[in-house]
Order: C-alpha cells, then sequence, then structure tokens
C-alpha cells in the first residue's frame, strides 16, 4: 500500500513541487499517476524510491513510515519496490542475464536462486534465449521489457514506473501496460506515471492527476479494489 | 542472513569484476602499478642502503679498539691483575696486556730506532692494554662507557681511543635511517594518491551504473567492494614489481660493489632483498592499496545518489 499524507515538497532552489499531496493507493490496485511535463509526478515517485524526501507530510510504503527512514535501511527498502525507468537505465556493457539478475545480485541472492528467477522474469517479458546479448542490439521495446524483467525479479510487493510507454509507439506501449496488468494479477501493487492519456483511458484504471504540485483529481480506491493490506 | 557460500561467491565475484575492468584498460593498468613499484622500489633501495651500510660498518666496528696505558711505576703483576679485571667487565670482548718489555722489543723490531734505543738507561714505554669492545658496546655510548671506567682507575695513565670516525658513521647511518622513514612515509602517502585518484576516476566513468545498482538495493559496501579489490590488484601487482625492481638494481650492482671492495683489500657482498623483506613489501603495497581506494571510493561512492 501507498500512501501520501499531506505531502510537500520544496527543492532547494525554492521550486515547491508538490504541495499538501494526499493519496492512497491500495496493496494490489493498478493506478495511473497522470499529468503533464512538470506537474510533479517525478517528485512523487522521488520520493517513493527515497530519491528525495518530503519537505513536510508523510509518505507510508507498506505500513512503512518511508520520510525519517535512515540512510542505511534505504537499501533494504529498495529491495522491495520494483522500479522501472523511462530511459530503462540499463547496463550497457552487461548482457540482459546481468542487468536482470542486478537487484538479486545486490540481495546476496544464492546463484542457483538467481538463476531461476531470471529465467523466470525473461519468460514473464517475452525475452527468453536474449540471456547472453547485450541489450545495446535489442529494439527499445525489448530493453524496456529488460527494465521491466528487472523491476519484477525479486518480487517486488509495489511496482513503480515512470513513463514507461514514454519512447514506445502505441503498439508496443499496450503490450508493456499489459505486462503491468499481468503482475497486478498476481497482487504486485502498481503505480504508473504517465501522460499518456490514450493509453490511461484505454486501460480504464483508477487515477490520480497532478498538477502544478497539487492533486486535482484522486477517486479512493473503489471498496475491494486490490487486495487486503 | 547471508551464507558463507554466498559471502565468498560475490568476493568472489567482485574480485573477478575489478580484474576484468583492469584488464578492459591494459595501458592505464599498467601505468598505474609502474608508478606505485617505484614508488615503492624507491624507499626500499634505501632501506637496502642502510641495511648494506650497517652490516659493512658492522665489519669495522669489529676492529673498535681502546688503549689502556699505565702509569710507568706500575708493577707488572697489577697491570696483569688489572687486564684481568678489565676482562670480567661487561661489554669487553678481549683485553690484551702488552707488557712495556713486549712493547719496547716490537717497537725496536719495527721502528728501526734499535740502536737509539740501546743509548737509553731504562725501558721509558707503559705496560698497555689493548682491549676490544662487545658488539653491544662497540659503538660511541658504549666506547665512551668503557673509556670513563678504565680512566678511573689510579695505575691509568690515559686512555686513547679514535672513535670520531665511529660517531660520524653511526651518524651518517642514522641520518640515511631517518631519510628512509620520510622516504616511506612520503611515497606512502604518493602511493595512497595514485590509487585513491585511479579509483576515483574509475567511479566517476561508473556514476550511472553505481545509481542504478543503488536503486535497485546495492549498499555503498556492495558499490565499493570491487573498487577495493581494484585497490587490492594495484597494490599488491605494484609491490611485487617493486620487489622485481630492486632485486635488478642488486643484482646490477654487485659485481661491481665486489670490485670496489677488492680495490680496498677486502671482500664485501651486496645483500639484496629478503624472502621476509620481499614479503612485507608486496604487503604493504597491498594495504595501501586497499586504503588508498577506500579513501579513493568511500565518500564518492556515498554521495552519488541515483537520480531516478
Amino acid at each position: 500500500m501507498i500512501r501520501f499524507d499531506h505531502v510537500f515538497k520544496q527543492y532547494p532552489n525554492g521550486r515547491e513541487a508538490l504541495h499538501d499531496v494526499s493519496f492512497e493507493v491500495k496493496a494490489g490496485e493498478f493506478v495511473f499517476l497522470t499529468g503533464r511535463s512538470g506537474a510533479g509526478k517525478s517528485s512523487v515517485l522521488k520520493l517513493l524510491t527515497l530519491i528525495e524526501r518530503p519537505t513536510r507530510g508523510t509518505v507510508t510504503v507498506n505500513g512503512q513510515e518511508t520520510s525519517d527512514l535512515p540512510a542505511r535501511a534505504i537499501p533494504a527498502y529498495r529491495r522491495r519496490l520494483g522500479i522501472v525507468f523511462q530511459d530503462h537505465q540499463l547496463l550497457m556493457d552487461r548482457p540482459v542475464y546481468d542487468n536482470v539478475a542486478l537487484p538479486l545480485v545486490v540481495s546476496d541472492t544464492r546463484f542457483r536462486d538467481i538463476d531461476k528467477r531470471v529465467r523466470a522474469a525473461l519468460d514473464q517479458v517475452g525475452l527468453t534465449g536474449k540471456e547472453r546479448v547485450s541489450p545495446a542490439e535489442l529494439s527499445i521495446g525489448e530493453q524496456q521489457r529488460i527494465g521491466i524483467a528487472r523491476a519484477v525479479v525479486a518480487r517486488p510487493t509495489v511496482l513503480i514506473a515512470d513513463e514507461p510507454t514514454g519512447n514506445l509507439d502505441h503498439g508496443l506501449a499496450r503490450e508493456v501496460m499489459n505486462l503491468f496488468r499481468r503482475f497486478q494479477d498476481v497482487g504486485v501493487t502498481v503505480l504508473i506515471a504517465t501522460h499518456d492519456m490514450a493509453l490511461v483511458r484505454e486501460f480504464a484504471q483508477r487515477e490520480i492527476l497532478i498538477d502544478e504540485g497539487r492533486v486535482f483529481s484522486a477517486t479512493p480506491p473503489a471498496p475491494g479494489s486490490g487486495v487486503a493490506a | 542472513m547471508i551464507s558463507p557460500g554466498t559471502y565468498f561467491s560475490r568476493h568472489a565475484q567482485a574480485l573477478l569484476s575489478a580484474f576484468g575492468r583492469l584488464i578492459r584498460q591494459p595501458l592505464g593498468t599498467v601505468l598505474t602499478i609502474f608508478v606505485i613499484a617505484i614508488a615503492l622500489a624507491l624507499p626500499s633501495t634505501l632501506w637496502l642502503l642502510v641495511k648494506n651500510a650497517r652490516i659493512a660498518a658492522g665489519d669495522v666496528t669489529d676492529s673498535i679498539e681502546l688503549s689502556v696505558f699505565f702509569k710507568t711505576d706500575v708493577p707488572l703483576a697489577k697491570a696483569e691483575q688489572l687486564a684481568e679485571a678489565a676482562r670480567q667487565r661487561p661489554g669487553v670482548e678481549e683485553a690484551t696486556l702488552i707488557s712495556a718489555d713486549e712493547a719496547l722489543e716490537e717497537f725496536r723490531q719495527y721502528s728501526g730506532f734499535g740502536a737509539a734505543l740501546d743509548a737509553l738507561q731504562g725501558n721509558p714505554l707503559p705496560h698497555v692494554i689493548t682491549l676490544r669492545p662487545d658488539v653491544a658496546y662497540a659503538n660511541p655510548q658504549g666506547v665512551e662507557s668503557l673509556k670513563r671506567y678504565l680512566s678511573a682507575w689510579p695505575e691509568v695513565e690515559t686512555v686513547q681511543f679514535d672513535g670520531e670516525w665511529v660517531r660520524r658513521l653511526t651518524a651518517i647511518l642514522d641520518l640515511l635511517r631517518n631519510v628512509f622513514a620520510v622516504f616511506a612515509i612520503v611515497l606512502g602517502v604518493g602511493v595512497l594518491a595514485v590509487v585513491g585518484n585511479a579509483i576515483r576516476l574509475e567511479i566517476r566513468a561508473r556514476r550511472s551504473e553505481i545509481e542504478v545498482t543503488k536503486l535497485v538495493g546495492g549498499t555503498n559496501a556492495f558499490v565499493r567492494r570491487p573498487f577495493l579489490y581494484e585497490g587490492v590488484i594495484f597494490g599488491l601487482l605494484g609491490g611485487a614489481a617493486a620487489v622485481g625492481i630492486v632485486s635488478l638494481a642488486v643484482a646490477s650492482l654487485i659485481e661491481p660493489v665486489g670490485r670496489l671492495a677488492s680495490l680496498y683489500g677486502g671482500r664485501y657482498a651486496l645483500v639484496g632483498i629478503e624472502p621476509l623483506e620481499a614479503l612485507v613489501l608486496i604487503s604493504g603495497g597491498t594495504l595501501l592499496g586497499v586504503l588508498g581506494a577506500w579513501l579513493g571510493a568511500a565518500r564518492l561512492i556515498a554521495r552519488i545518489e541515483a537520480r531516478g
């Protein structure tokens, strides 16, 4: 579950990115975070991934209040999240396998478990057989799927994606969204920041609209949506 | 809780990764190792110089002697008794009594003034003890202490010791030892700086990889690990190369030093780097390597944060 309670975020240059933002995403829910560029979507994701801390207010993820989490606890916290980036953030000098295995390697998972889980994750995103290929040799859509496989390989409870379809054509974007839906189906909480309104309408999930750092429309989770937290 | 197998596998992986990175940039790696080797070889060479000088000086100090001249009216029996007392004194390796008669005979034989000596009424020479200090006293302080002890005997006229050169030699060796210490410290700091700088450059080049690793939950320790192994490799190979350089330098000097010693009628074999010293040099290099890597990596890696 994700909960923002009266969150303010002001950057050192004085720009206020979020102003009194409150919303909730229930466990197992699939939610779009929408708004135009610069509206504050990225700031929400940065607070969730602890790249930034709120100036005021509290952010709670899976029951854990993250605002004052000590720096040494951040790696363990991040291992419970799956993060997908618009620009993939892949290690281009490593094969697909190593990219996907990274979250497991940093969490000291046993080698045989890593192998099993990496192959399963690659299978889920349709990249079986590409283990030894360099990401640079793959298409943009395939690179995004590597990013998704990396995000889900450690079986996170929350999956956060920042404009995951930003560089993809509509067909590929739908494919990627369907992948996210499949993760939601197995109980993963999915929060996707996007400004692709056509896709949002097509997938008809709950939407939190942010503009100028304020939440303009956040319908509460429908009763029975998601799974019990 | 991480299992020992996984723990060692992770370290082996970090080590292999560090090797891989260094092999991928051979010129930079070789140059860094070469600079470390030179920085370690310089104080090591000075150390060997001091060591060899001490050994050579040790040979010379073996011949340090004090001459104890008795007053001319001291009877031979008393001189013999005092020579025996001198032998019992701690710090005395050997004490030989030369009686006045023996001294005169010797002087007659070697001086060429035999006829002139015959003209003398009696023997003007005193009994003399020639005394050689043991190893512990074969130094300026030891000799001075013996000299004070012997001079205090009422039967003794004077105690002679030409010890100025021993003082100078010891002072030079002490100075060299201090120069070695200064060199070792300065060049040790140099090794830290070289390794630290190489690691910092490497970290800056891999900034985005570090950001991604942290974003998926990698700790600072995890990110730091391969860089520390790079430091270990730099230091280890730099130390080994330093041993090679010093050994080559010694090997090239053995023959000329032997030739020089033979010109002075002596035999001297230059002492090279011993296995234990080589081990200390390689271990020291490794320690400096890992310390330099730590200094270069720790704060920089902690400061790198994912940008998202």
